[in-house]
């Protein structure tokens, strides 16, 4: 359980002049589930979008299994598909059906047959209980569906560590509890995840490691207790003085 | 209504001397014109796959310096051969080859230079088409791409390209119709399509008006048959609104030889399944989980 995956040092990134990340330390065992809470604009989502390369971190270092990805020759492809993202907006192909969704990543970049990437594929949707709809096209089932479609895709490429951006801030209270319900499984099955979310109360249950961010740097980080029953600062009180004292 | 018999006449007189000469100039008009437009499609999604790679200021020197270098290039050719006219594009490439090389290098076809100078200038139209059709695309399908492993040029290809290429068909079919008419212009290097058949007609009979009308009618026959096809192109590519459920058998799934019907061919199969379902559904008293179907007004596009 201690395998270290991912190691962020010193890492910052600046959109222009405008600091969004500075220096963030950061390291993500094996089965590991960190949620990352905070307020909009706080840095939370470029964090995840800098570790899967989205954006290109201005400074710093992000090692994976002790290599540093920004590094030359350091094959970007290949560590994306070992690690997943799930995307606040679903970002499912529109053009493919629910099926082809989730095979086409196992097909064209890993290189799967078809009978292989259509079991794997079938295996997952029906774990996140959508295996009825793999005819369907993304534009014909609800949000709450095209996340757990999404989050099918992402697991059907086997991942190492999976990246959750925001994963029900779309969807309806009801949708909210679905997607929910699909990723406590997987935390039961021990998936290392990074989960960005406003959900406190699965942040609270689920997570193994809490991190809360204010103006691009960790404010303050340590296991769920800590942050939610005990915070120390003053900042991460006042923030979730707003969730649980409605 | 004189008149309009002696037109009638004419035609019929013009149309049985001259018939076989209309027929293939219609012929060349539209081989060519749907050949051109095919050649010119491929050169716009190559550019549009060519001018979006992306290029970040981390990127070595080397490769942003091709990178630019390519982009000057595609921006070269398609504001050269969207602001020139294409009557004179036709003349300037046909008579390049011979002077350059003394008379010892010429097109050996009119019809080749004809495809060369119809298919460069409808690429360069449908560079632009194309950089539209990926831009319409939501970024975040590029990103859901990226983020599972794929290359630029995976993504383009598997994701934004088809759903780019539906989007400019309308595009593509207003190139098809302007290639039609406009490769009347290439009488100018002795091409004989359509409207050249009209200019030898009229030579030797002077038959100005009802020459004109015949050419009218046919060029307004081809077009409309084409919009027809691609409006038709169009619904097949947008698929159907429906779609069926499908029933998860736990134990032949977990074996592994479950095999859902392939797309043709398994209907049969899948109604099959869909009356089960109905039926089983009505039993349990559960109401209709046989095939969805969305109103069109619920599609999100």
């Amino acid at each position: 359980m201690d395998e270290t995956i991912l190691q962020i040092s010193h890492l910052s990134k600046l959109f222009g002049k405008n600091v969004v990340l500075r220096d963030i330390d950061f390291t993500v065992k094996k089965g590991d589930v960190t949620s990352i809470i905070g307020s909009s604009g706080s840095g939370k989502s470029t964090l995840l979008r800098c570790i899967n390369l989205l954006e290109q971190p201005t400074s710093g270092h992000i090692l994976y299994h002790g290599k540093d990805i920004s590094s030359k020759g350091f094959n970007i492809p290949a560590y994306r598909a070992k690690v997943g993202m799930v995307f606040q907006s679903f970002n499912l192909f529109s053009n493919h059906t629910v099926l082809d969704n989730c095979m086409i990543g196992q097909r064209k970049v890993l290189k799967k047959d078809r009978i292989t990437a259509e079991k794997t594929a079938k295996y997952y949707l029906e774990k996140v209980g959508m295996l009825p709809y793999i005819n369907a096209k993304p534009r014909q089932i609800s949000g709450g569906q095209k996340q757990r479609v999404a989050i099918a895709r992402a697991l059907a490429m086997e991942p190492e560590i999976l990246l959750f951006d925001e994963p029900t801030s779309a969807l309806d209270p009801q949708m909210v509890g679905e997607v929910l319900d699909v990723m406590k499984t997987l935390v039961k099955e021990g998936l290392t995840m990074i989960v960005v979310t406003h959900e406190m109360a699965f942040a609270r249950d689920v997570s193994s490691r809490a991190v809360f961010m204010k103006d691009g740097i960790i404010c303050e980080e340590g296991t769920p207790e800590q942050i939610f029953v005990n915070p120390s600062k003053q900042d991460t009180k006042e923030f979730l003085s707003r969730f649980f004292d409605r | 209504m004189n008149k309009m018999a002696q037109l009638g006449s004419d035609i019929v007189k013009l149309w049985g001397d001259y018939g076989n000469a209309y027929l293939s100039g219609i012929w060349s008009t539209i081989s060519l014109a749907v050949i051109c437009t095919a050649v010119g499609c491929i050169i716009g999604l190559l550019c549009g796959i060519l001018q979006t790679i992306p290029c970040a200021k981390t990127d070595n020197i080397i490769k942003r310096f091709f990178l630019g270098l390519l982009r000057v290039i595609i921006r070269i050719y398609v504001e050269v051969f969207r602001g020139t006219p294409m009557i004179l594009q036709a003349v300037f490439i046909y008579f390049a080859l011979p002077y350059f090389s003394d008379n010892t290098l010429r097109f050996d076809s009119v019809w080749l230079a004809a495809f060369t100078v119809v298919s460069i200038n409808t690429g360069a139209y449908m560079a632009e088409s194309v950089r539209g059709g990926i831009l319409s695309i939501d970024v975040g399908q590029t990103e859901g791409a990226k983020a599972i492993g794929m290359t630029h040029f995976k993504t383009m290809l598997y994701v934004i390209l088809p759903q780019a290429l539906r989007n400019i068909m309308p595009q593509i079919g207003n190139n098809l119709i302007i290639n039609i008419k406009d490769t009347s212009v290439l009488f100018i290097i002795g091409y004989t399509e359509f409207f050249a058949v009209h200019k030898a007609a009229v030579g030797a009979t002077f038959k100005y008006f009802p020459s004109a009308t015949i050419e009218m009618a046919g060029y307004l026959i081809l077009t409309i048959v084409c919009s027809v096809i691609l409006r038709y192109i169009e619904r097949r590519m947008d698929g159907t609104d429906s779609y069926s459920l499908v029933q998860a058998d736990q134990l032949t799934l977990a074996a592994g030889t479950y095999t859902y019907p392939a797309k043709t061919g398994g209907r049969d199969y899948e109604a099959i399944k869909n009356a089960e379902q109905l039926e089983a559904g009505k039993r349990a008293g559960i109401r209709d989980v046989g095939n969805l179907n969305l109103d069109k007004n619920e599609r999100g596009r």
